[in-house]
């Protein structure tokens, strides 16, 4: 087991790490507007391609229809600004009635 | 569910109470799901709940007990969780201003960044309330996790497959919401996002998981033009935080 333990607190310290870069780098090293700017843009990237992944693949592979048709009924109620508990609820029902209807 | 009413904040911001409330079932309910895998998988009950305390990542906790139940060995195990984990740096960057300046806030607050709760901070429309919502959101969050995978390590196989309620659609659809109000408003960041989504998604089955989503980050080549626009809003006010995401 101690290799287990070895496993998880590697895994606990380097993620710790890199959660630190920022808290510990702000208000030490004054970043310029244009970079801010870029890390701001670059969390959006990525929130944006890790939804996108996340909506169609599963394991390296295509998650699926039933998925990316729920995460659309999801983004369409947000375009249309509906209320986040219809957002959320709304994509995990189509989801689950694709499912159950036998679409995977 | 609504133990951050308990808070101060979460008193004065009943909304984002309501609002985070959803993305902590849904992650409980998750995390259910993950104590119930590792340990019907053959791992002892506190793997997943240990590590749910020290390393709180879902993604990269479930590639971790993935390979170790495939028998890919702890280095392997390690190493893809830490791949995938390498995109909270960027996270922690962007959500460094909102976490705050004390010694104990960056300490505590950095342990709490995930992808939920800064798509939920970056959301939020002025500085007060996005660190509002980072902590109400990262508080609960890491509550309801962690208890979703004690009680899923106890409960073991009784639970049956959580695809059936869809549950791996209500992720990516709640990052869709909170991302909308940013991309609305600037159309540069739309084409980077486009852009490194594509290029996330066509290197997906060729790469390692968690190098995906930083391939995306090649779409910020294209951010160029329209942040150039914004460099001379930023430099009329005090802070570029005014203008970013929100």
């Amino acid at each position: 087991m101690s290799a287990t333990v070895a496993m998880i607190l590697a895994l606990a310290v380097g993620t710790y790490a890199f959660r630190l870069v920022g808290p510990v780098l702000h208000g030490r090293v004054e970043l310029p507007v244009r970079v801010r700017e870029f890390l701001s843009a670059g969390a959006v990237v990525l929130l944006v391609a890790l939804l996108a992944t996340g909506a169609w693949t599963e394991g390296g592979g295509f998650a699926g229809w039933a998925r990316p048709a729920g995460v659309l009924v999801g983004g369409v109620l947000a375009w249309l600004r509906a209320p986040f508990v219809f957002v959320v609820l709304g994509a995990a029902g189509a989801t689950a009635v694709l499912r159950a209807a036998g679409v995977a | 569910m609504r133990t951050a009413e308990r808070t101060p904040e979460g008193a004065r911001y009943p909304e984002l109470v309501r609002d985070a409330s959803l993305v902590w079932l849904a992650s409980g309910v998750v995390g259910v799901s993950f104590g119930a895998i590792a340990v019907t998988g053959g791992l002892p009950m506190w793997v997943p709940v240990v590590m749910s305390l020290v390393v709180y990542a879902g993604s990269a906790q479930f590639s971790a007990v993935g390979v170790l139940l495939a028998g890919g060995g702890p280095v392997a195990a390690a190493a893809t969780g830490l791949l995938l984990n390498t995109r909270t740096a960027a996270f922690s960057l962007a959500v460094a201003e909102t976490v705050g300046r004390g010694r104990l806030a960056r300490l505590l607050g950095a342990h709490l960044v995930t992808d939920e709760t800064v798509a939920f901070a970056l959301a939020q429309p002025d500085p007060v309330r996005r660190r509002a919502a980072f902590w109400i959101s990262g508080l609960g969050l890491f509550a309801v996790w962690n208890a979703g995978v004690l009680v899923g390590a106890l409960a073991g196989s009784a639970l049956g497959d959580t695809g059936t309620y869809g549950l791996d659609a209500a992720f990516p659809a709640v990052l869709v919401a909170l991302v909308l109000p940013a991309l609305r408003e600037d159309a540069a960041l739309r084409r980077s996002a486009l852009l490194g989504s594509a290029l996330a998604l066509a290197v997906t089955p060729a790469v390692p998981a968690g190098l995906p989503v930083l391939a995306a980050l090649a779409g910020l080549a294209v951010y160029g033009r329209g942040g150039a626009k914004g460099t001379g809003r930023g430099r009329g006010g005090e802070r570029a935080d005014g203008r970013d995401t929100a």
